[in-house]
């Protein structure tokens, strides 16, 4: 049902782990519906993403996402960053099955979400990005346990 | 060189045992004549029929006559409902189901429902058990069937068949059971545990798959499924599945017959399995009742991790299991099972079923006991509900 890219990405996914003092963390997605997905920038001075690493509550394609998207934005300018699009996922990844574009999405909504978070600590204004939607980095979700 | 596969999906369905498949072959080639036939190579194959129809008989301990062959499991369900919805719809309008019930059975209760029939669907305990006293209690003047399945497909919990047999008996009521789990898994005796209905499947006890069977108690009221010629006393037209009857039977009759020894085996296994990931896999959860549970059922959520991640991991291993996450399902939400006991969500999507067989070995076990703990913790280095637990747990 995946392509070889997706399953590639799934048992290597590159770029798994945590960053300490991250410039931005940006959680999205509900660990009700089975996702949730952790993007940390490492940022210079001169907006340029140094680092970026991930982890994810989820399925394959929730994984492969991920471990996509951390891959595209390395490297990359915030703005360059906040234009990558979930298609733009998609297709690094040679596809996904219809039922997990959701994935994808949720990988596009996370870098902006670490955007957004970075744009906050560093008070200033990323031209074009909105407020995350799916951002629960807080506890709520928790209660459940 | 070739990858051994580790098959633990049996609930899902089984391979064909080499003797059924002997036993059917001659059905597709040189006994090929229709059953309703003349001729004596049809009247031949219309006494392997009669025959096979008297072994199921003998596995459930009532007449041949009672037993309809059909096309499997959903059919089987899909028929009780509502063949007794049709007969008896002008008595009453009411059913009585379960929250755990199979796709099969609670989509038929929807359709239902939507020909103006009330359905109450029960809750179950945190193991998955249905409690005889509520059933009773939702029994009303108006109710015409109770469908509560024999055993429970993901979590593998038995229910009290006999119990809930006698209430629906002494308030007049039919008794419905999906027993396509149960089935050659526990000793079924359908007078004493006063069933009137009872659905099976060919391919979960080692026979052909487009197979099963509908107990029907002689003097139920039940209308033709399916219109046409006079096969299945009238009631499902269409040519006999000779080879699958043939198969069904011969898969039956030796299921039942080493019923004991092999359930034993398949315990033993089965607790090794549980006993092993309950002490050596932190925060995971057996999920379905401990005593009364199908002897090949294993199943366990595994906090802060997924399914359908755990499954692909278990593949690469050539391990072949199941999971009652959303991604296995094809929505958004898990298994309505696993919700119905009360698990939250985000657990729920983190279980995993095992169902073994009578060829699964202690090593198979083993081995599948220490892929899993290093999958398991793998997943968990990458899940952010793993990391806030643990940064929670040390603040």
């Amino acid at each position: 049902m995946y392509s070889e890219k997706v399953m590639d990405h799934f048992q290597n996914p590159r770029n798994v782990g945590e960053i300490e003092d991250a410039s931005g963390v940006g959680t999205v997605g509900n660990a009700k519906c089975g996702d949730i997905m952790r993007i940390y920038l490492d940022i210079d001075d001169d907006q340029i993403i140094r680092d970026c690493k991930f982890k994810t509550f989820g399925c394959g394609a929730a994984v492969a996402t991920s471990s996509m998207a951390t891959e595209l934005v390395k490297g990359k300018s915030i703005y360059e960053a906040l234009k990558i699009t979930n298609k733009a996922v998609m297709e690094a990844l040679d596809g996904l099955p219809p039922v997990k574009v959701h994935c994808s999405l949720l990988a596009e909504e996370a870098i902006h979400a670490a955007l957004w978070d970075y744009a906050q600590k560093h008070d200033i204004t990323i031209e074009g990005l909105e407020k995350p939607k799916a951002d629960i980095s807080e506890d709520e979700e928790e209660e459940d346990y | 060189m070739e990858k051994k596969i580790i098959y633990m999906d049996n609930a899902a369905t089984t391979p064909v045992k080499p003797a059924v498949l002997e036993a059917m072959l001659p059905y597709f080639t040189e006994k090929f004549g229709n059953p309703s036939s003349i001729y004596s190579i049809s009247s031949e194959n219309k006494n392997a029929i009669t025959e096979a129809r008297e072994t199921i008989a003998q596995t459930l301990h009532t007449a041949p006559e009672n037993i309809y062959f059909t096309a499997g499991g959903s059919e089987s369900d899909n028929w009780a409902l509502k063949a007794t919805a049709d007969a008896y719809g002008t008595k009453g309008k009411h059913i009585i189901t379960t929250k755990i019930e199979h796709h099969a059975l609670l989509h038929t209760c929807g359709y239902l429902e939507q020909k103006g029939f009330e359905v109450t669907y029960l809750d179950v305990d945190e193991n998955g058990l249905v409690d005889p006293a509520k059933l009773e209690q939702a029994i009303r003047p108006d109710t015409i069937l109770i469908s509560v399945m024999f055993a429970n497909n993901e979590i593998g919990t038995i229910e009290p068949i006999a119990e809930i047999g006698k209430i629906a008996k002494e308030h007049g009521v039919l008794f419905h059971t999906d027993a396509v789990q149960a089935y050659t898994q526990v000793p079924i005796d359908v007078d004493e545990m006063n069933i009137d209905m009872l659905s099976a499947s060919g391919h979960k006890i080692n026979g052909p798959k487009g197979i099963g069977f509908l107990y029907i108690r002689k003097g139920v009221k039940i209308r033709s499924f399916v219109h046409g010629g006079a096969q299945e006393r009238h009631r499902r037209a269409g040519t006999e599945n000779v080879p699958g009857i043939i198969g069904l039977a011969k898969a039956a009759q030796i299921a039942t017959g080493d019923m004991s020894e092999r359930t034993a085996k398949e315990r033993e296994i089965r607790d090794h399995l549980i006993a092993r990931i309950e002490t050596e896999i932190p925060y995971a959860r057996l999920n379905g009742d401990r005593t009364k549970r199908l002897p090949n059922n294993v199943n366990f959520s595994f906090q802060f991790i997924e399914g359908e991640s755990m499954l692909i991991m278990l593949d690469g291993k050539g391990i072949c299991a199941s999971s009652g996450s959303a991604c296995t399902s094809g929505s958004l939400d898990p298994s309505h099972v696993l919700l119905a006991i009360g698990l939250p969500h985000e657990i729920a999507h983190g279980s995993l079923r095992l169902t073994i067989s009578d060829e699964t070995t202690m090593e198979e076990a083993d081995y599948v006991v220490d892929q899993l703990k290093e999958i398991v913790e793998w997943l968990r280095s990458m899940s952010p509900l793993y990391e806030d637990f643990v940064k929670k747990a040390r603040s």
